[in-house]
């Protein structure tokens, strides 16, 4: 049985917080998905809170102290990605986007990434699309058609009947699970595979 | 195996007195470190190269031409000549004219730069990074090597029948090092020449730096200078000493605290952790700078920055001292009783002639 492996980052706040519960119910519906296909799941979950400072670590020095490298490390092993954010000031929350500015920039390339975000009212549901879809974007990622946004009404009747919060959730995840498993090939590793000297040097003088 | 130090050249208040010195004060005191370096035993004194405040090094070849004239045995090195901003032409002449003055103790390492503004005050573009390092150091190894170049490229105004003056000295250019923090093009253009490849090591995760080392070392393999051991790997380090540990921390925690490159960062603690910063006794830098062995491999030439963040002359004189009388002479035997026989010394002046002249002998018994 082939295995993918699904990395959630969650930039919740609070002890319990809406936006884990959120990033539990996508990454689980995202295991299921995966072993209706054949899959098993391998899922990791990152409390950004837990590597708050380390964060602001690497920002300010670029060395990730604590438990930042394994955290990177798991995300850029990744097969998926499920990013979820509380919305602070019609955006997504400062910590979310510094801990995406500290992932190497490579690490995210080709990356299927679902993106999910928490707000107190469904007035600020299109911060999945003019915020964290964009960023996904510039980061060459290949972002999940559904994106999932849940207001505290949606925990409860919601305006379907809180049904609604479970099917989105149910359709993104299998849009997910679908791009992780067709996953392309990563590109080359620099580093493995270095582009050669004579290659670098094409339309330059010599 | 080369020992040195490298400095940034920065303006900095000391943060335990409130004092900045002037910019006088500053390059008089670089001259001073490299004095020291040559005094206590040292092998190099490498000079940054900046174009903005707070830094004072915007011309190292002036400062080295003064060291030189004050010295006898140690190497002038740079870190790093900007070989994307400025015209190689004059990199040439530059380096060649410090080269006689020195009779020879003169090597350079290119950088790309970080300051993004500095590519445009210098009318380039610095998402041409990578490629300007690679055209001009190409043009700068021509002119080095061809009495006369006929070059035409991207980036500079063509030349046409140009001798670059003065020669190199005895017809040997400078060794040339490469430096990069995270770039595989720059040590793969450094294996390609059989250049040396320098690693500022200091905030960098001992893995990180390992995965550029490695491609380096394998590359210059692959373009036929030798076997991997063999290529020319120098690195950085940072340390501040006193006789006991504790000492050490106190006295350096307020410089940490509030250098303009780790303050609001991590804790002194954190960083020393997952970094080459080692602060503690001589015995404790002498045990991190030999596990930089163990992970890259035997290595031709350590750097430290003694000098920044408002350390006060004095103090770095003294950690000069330390270095000096009790680090490196233990390290020199150390890394000596480990390296095997057939990795090379970093190429000097002396060696470089000395294999040119052999390979010149070789050629006339072969006709």
């Amino acid at each position: 049985m082939t295995t993918r492996s699904i990395v959630t980052v969650t930039a919740g706040l609070s002890t319990p917080s809406s936006t884990r519960l959120l990033a539990d119910r996508l990454t689980a519906a995202t295991g299921e998905a995966l072993s209706e296909r054949g899959v098993r799941a391998q899922t990791t979950t990152v409390e950004l809170r837990e590597v708050a400072h380390d964060v602001v670590n690497a920002m300010t020095t670029r060395v990730p102290t604590g438990q930042l490298r394994e955290v990177l490390d798991r995300v850029n092993d990744a097969d998926g990605v499920i990013a979820v954010t509380p919305v602070f000031n019609a955006s997504y929350s400062g910590l979310f986007k510094s801990f995406f500015d500290v992932v190497e920039p490579e690490a995210l390339d080709g990356m299927p990434v679902l993106v999910g975000a928490t707000g107190g009212s469904p007035r600020h549901s299109l911060v999945l699309e003019h915020a964290l879809r964009p960023m996904f974007v510039h980061t060459r990622s290949v972002v999940a058609p559904t994106g999932v946004y849940a207001a505290s009404e949606d925990w409860g009747s919601g305006e379907g009947g809180g049904r609604e919060l479970t099917e989105r959730i149910r359709r993104a995840a299998h849009q997910l699970a679908g791009l992780a498993v067709d996953r392309a090939p990563v590109g080359r590793d620099g580093f493995e595979d270095p582009v050669s000297f004579d290659d670098l040097m094409s339309g330059l003088g010599r | 195996m080369q020992f040195g130090v490298f400095s940034v050249s920065d303006v900095t208040t000391d943060p335990t007195t409130g004092r900045t010195p002037t910019e006088a004060e500053r390059i008089k005191a670089m001259v001073a470190i490299a004095l020291k370096a040559e005094e206590v035993g040292l092998d190099v004194f490498a000079t940054g190269e900046h174009h903005n405040p707070p830094f004072v090094a915007s011309s190292p070849t002036t400062m080295l031409g003064y060291v030189a004239a004050r010295t006898k045995d140690l190497i002038l090195s740079t870190s790093t000549t900007l070989i994307t901003t400025n015209d190689p032409v004059k990199i040439a002449e530059d380096f060649a004219m410090l080269q006689h003055l020195a009779d020879g103790r003169v090597d350079l390492m290119m950088g790309r730069g970080n300051t993004g503004p500095v590519y445009p005050w210098f009318g380039q573009d610095i998402r041409q990074g990578i490629p300007l390092a690679l055209e001009n150091y190409n043009l700068l190894h021509r002119l080095w090597r061809e009495d006369v170049v006929d070059w035409e490229g991207k980036f500079r105004t063509p030349l046409q029948g140009f001798t670059s003056t003065p020669r190199p000295l005895d017809g040997v250019p400078p060794f040339v090092w490469h430096g990069s923090i995270r770039s595989p093009e720059i040590a793969e253009q450094a294996a390609y020449y059989g250049d040396g490849f320098f690693h500022n090591n200091i905030f960098w995760p001992a893995t990180h730096t390992k995965k550029l080392i490695s491609l380096y070392r394998r590359r210059f393999e692959h373009y036929g200078h030798g076997t991997a051991d063999q290529a020319i790997v120098g690195l950085g380090g940072q340390v501040f000493m006193r006789r006991n540990s504790q000492d050490a921390v106190r006295e350096f925690r307020p410089y940490f605290d509030n250098a303009p490159v780790y303050g609001g960062g991590p804790s002194l603690e954190e960083f020393t952790s997952q970094t080459p910063l080692t602060v503690g006794s001589p015995q404790e830098v002498i045990d991190r700078t030999l596990t930089f062995r163990e992970m890259f491999g035997d290595y031709q030439r350590q750097l430290f920055l003694m000098d920044h963040a408002g350390l006060p002359l004095k103090t770095v004189l003294e950690q000069l001292d330390i270095l000096g009388e009790e680090v490196v002479p233990v390290l020199r035997r150390e890394f000596a009783a480990r390296r095997p026989a057939h990795v090379p010394d970093a190429p000097t002046h002396a060696s470089l002639l000395a294999a040119r002249r052999e390979a010149d002998t070789t050629t006339e018994v072969v006709r």
